[in-house]
């Protein structure tokens, strides 16, 4: 009996005595967090997917309490709504962003780009792209091993078995660039993901000029600059036997897909075409028509 | 016998072609001459288009320090000066000459007399190999003058003769050696000057016992140099293996072989540094060996750099059938080509023919842990946690793991029995790390 109730004592005395000792600790070495860090963290999509570029939604959150205005954070996971509830919180306001989406600009299938050899090494683009240019001839497309798939945290996007590229999941997609930055060749891009998810993009990397590539693969992008003549809102550039779209500008058209002599401008969710008799409309009619679309779906 | 002491592995030899005499091969109608043949940046060009030029003309010099130059190894006419597409598909500068006869430089000796005597002194020697554009023909094309220029603080003692040749199929160096070995010798000898050591010590493995009684009567009639027989085993011809059996000295991690005071010279390079010194002739031809279990004639070539491969396949009788992969090099360390309608330059070393059955790699399973790779590892690595860290990009722990004294072997992937391809993700770790480590020396 007597050792019970020593036990307890001594016990009790100890534990009086530690719980005086961890509080003068904790009052020393407290560490003076701004609680509204919790707050932003807590609103924020807790992807810690880095596509924000801090480490984590926790550093991303003390980014965003120590800063003065959200003008350059973003957390592209979340977008507007969440910067917005963000700014709520700091008393900032946050600046509306067009949603993003990833892009795979390369159009090589097996059907397209001709599988010139076999690579059986192991399978990483990254590998592959260090030891040479592919199984195909194209040096610029994709090699289909799918780095940008083990890549992604949101499964959003796979590697099509039927074409050997990869397809974006447009409802995954967070556009946080961690697929763009696992590329080797750089294929992907972060482009605007447009009123009703409609898209323009050429698809295409090739950088060749135009008799190589269109050897390489039949759907190549060659230079030729229709593209660029047909596009009214200077949105089109050639670089390098290559065009690219800035989607910034492109109102979404769509004529610069039409006059591609290799169908390498490719259009995204837009309804179909009517047919050819539809056509003798002429062209001013039909381009406000489009805008006007694309501006009620806002 | 003495062989090194860490890892190593002992692949089928296969030396299809040992004994084949070295057979030139026909000038190109066009040699496509690449500007980069050697580590580090490619050589600038100083010939227009349009230009005339001789053989052994120097058609582009070194940029930077760690490069070589270039010299016409045909004569003709400059017709490009542009890009070509090289045997992995990469786009790479060349110099591109029309051959028009064979008029050779008027400075080169092209007598075959052997001339023993040579007054140059010590720095007239590293600048005529500088000027030569001598690069290790071993494998890495590491410019030879640099070698011989010990940095500030460290001495030569000893010089060492890689006469190896540890990659399986490969005989260009051993037949380079029976036919040429008074010349050799005589480069062995220049060498010795240009470092200021007394003593060298030529290895080589005793699968070439011809060549072990070839060189053991030379070295008889020189002063100073030895000649050791190596127990046959891979890699033995990497630097810091080679220094571990041959002198018994352990080259730090991350630390050249002047470290323990030894320099190792290739040997087809030593024929090379002779040409250059006693017959004014730059590098401008090399030996290499076509070979493969189908291929017809396997055998040993000395080809003019530009000249493209197709040719000299057509001398060992053309692509056999079955052919499921073309290796430039020897099956252990060389890589894959797309195409064999490339130049030759101061890299193909070989072309090895490997029948489809034999190129297959099959399909790796999980790792079972066995440690075999650690126990084939020449650099006491363990291979296998170099590769999961390299899938992870744990490029912190790779680096603290030694992942950049990996020579590349392939040891590891050679003995792994769930066929794991651990040398692909290491390699691709080690330049990660690489580049990551370059990037903070920048900063500093």
């Amino acid at each position: 009996m007597n050792i019970i109730v020593l036990s307890l004592i001594v016990l009790g005395v100890l534990g009086c005595l530690a719980s005086v000792v961890l509080f003068l600790v904790a009052r020393k070495f407290n560490v003076e967090e701004d609680p509204r860090i919790d707050l932003v963290e807590e609103a924020l999509p807790s992807a810690n997917c880095g596509g924000c570029g801090f480490a984590g939604c926790r550093n991303f959150a003390e980014a965003c309490v120590n800063a003065d205005s959200l003008d350059n954070l973003n957390c592209p996971v979340g977008g507007t709504s969440t910067m917005t509830k963000v700014g709520e919180i700091l008393g900032l306001t946050a600046n509306a962003t067009d949603p993003m989406v990833a892009v795979v600009r390369c159009n090589g299938s097996h059907k397209n780009c001709q599988r010139t050899n076999t690579y059986d090494g192991a399978k990483s683009c990254a590998i592959a792209n260090s030891l040479y240019i592919g199984e195909t001839d194209c040096s610029f497309g994709c090699l289909g091993f799918g780095d940008c798939v083990t890549a992604c945290l949101f499964d959003a996007i796979h590697i099509n078995p039927e074409t050997g590229l990869p397809e974006v999941d447009e409802d995954k997609c967070t556009a946080c660039g961690t697929c763009v930055k696992a590329c080797p060749k750089g294929i992907i891009e972060l482009r605007k993901k447009g009123p009703k998810n409609r898209r323009i993009f050429v698809s295409c990397m090739n950088k060749d000029k135009d008799g190589i590539a269109r050897k390489a693969c039949s759907v190549a992008c060659i230079g030729c600059g229709k593209c660029v003549k047909e596009c009214q809102f200077d949105a089109i550039t050639i670089e390098n036997n290559l065009a690219y779209i800035d989607f910034t500008k492109c109102r979404l058209c769509r004529k610069c897909v039409d006059v591609c002599p290799t169908g390498s401008i490719h259009e995204l969710n837009f309804p179909p075409r009517k047919k050819q008799e539809a056509v003798p409309e002429t062209e001013e009619i039909k381009t406000i028509k489009i805008e006007d679309l694309s501006e009620s779906n806002d | 016998m003495k062989t090194f002491k860490i890892g190593g592995v002992h692949p089928q030899e296969n030396k299809l072609s040992a004994g084949s005499k070295i057979q030139k091969v026909a000038l190109p109608t066009q040699a496509i001459i690449p500007l980069d043949q050697h580590l580090g940046a490619p050589a600038t060009p100083i010939v227009t288009v349009g230009d005339t030029v001789k053989v052994g003309q120097l058609i582009a010099t070194a940029t930077g320090f760690i490069s070589a130059n270039i010299h016409a190894s045909v004569s003709g006419k400059v017709t490009k000066i542009d890009t070509f597409v090289d045997a992995w598909g990469k786009r790479s500068p060349a110099i591109t000459i029309d051959v028009e006869g064979d008029e050779w430089a008027d400075d080169i000796i092209t007598s075959k007399e052997i001339n023993r005597i040579c007054k140059l002194s010590k720095e007239e020697i590293i600048t005529k190999i500088k000027k030569a554009g001598i690069v290790g023909l071993g494998g890495a094309c590491f410019p030879t003058h640099i070698k011989l220029t010990p940095p500030p603080g460290k001495t030569a003692e000893v010089l060492i003769i890689n006469a190896v040749e540890c990659e399986p199929y490969l005989t260009c160096d051993h037949q380079l050696m029976m036919e040429h070995g008074e010349e050799i010798f005589i480069g062995i000898s220049i060498l010795m000057k240009a470092l200021g050591v007394q003593k060298t010590i030529v290895g080589i493995e005793n699968n070439k016992k011809d060549a072990i009684d070839y060189f053991q009567k030379l070295a008889n009639r020189h002063f100073g140099i030895e000649v050791v027989s190596l127990k046959t085993c891979y890699p033995q011809g990497g630097e810091k293996q080679l220094i571990d059996a041959l002198i018994g000295r352990q080259v730090p991690s991350g630390a050249l072989p002047i470290e323990v005071g030894a320099v190792v010279q290739n040997v087809a390079t030593t024929f090379a540094v002779y040409e250059a010194i006693q017959k004014n002739k730059p590098l401008i031809e090399r030996v290499m060996t076509v070979t493969g279990k189908n291929v017809k004639n396997p055998g040993n070539f000395a080809i003019r750099f530009g000249t493209p491969l197709t040719a000299v396949v057509e001398m060992a009788g053309g692509i056999p059938e079955n052919t499921g992969k073309i290796i430039g090099g020897g099956p252990m360390m060389g890589r894959a080509h797309m195409t064999i309608d490339v130049p030759a330059s101061k890299r193909t070393s070989g072309l090895l023919f490997m029948t489809k059955e034999e190129s297959v790699r099959k399909e790796p399973q999980n790792c079972i842990r066995c440690a075999k790779c650690i126990s084939a590892c020449p650099m006491s690595l363990e291979p296998y946690l170099l590769m999961s860290l390299s899938e992870r990009g744990m490029y912190e722990e790779l680096e603290k793991n030694g992942i950049m004294d990996c020579i590349e072997c392939g040891c590891c992937l050679f003995s792994c029995p769930s066929y794991r391809p651990l040398l692909d993700y290491v390699r691709q770790g080690k330049a990660t790390v690489g580049n990551i480590i370059r990037a903070r020396n920048a900063k500093k």
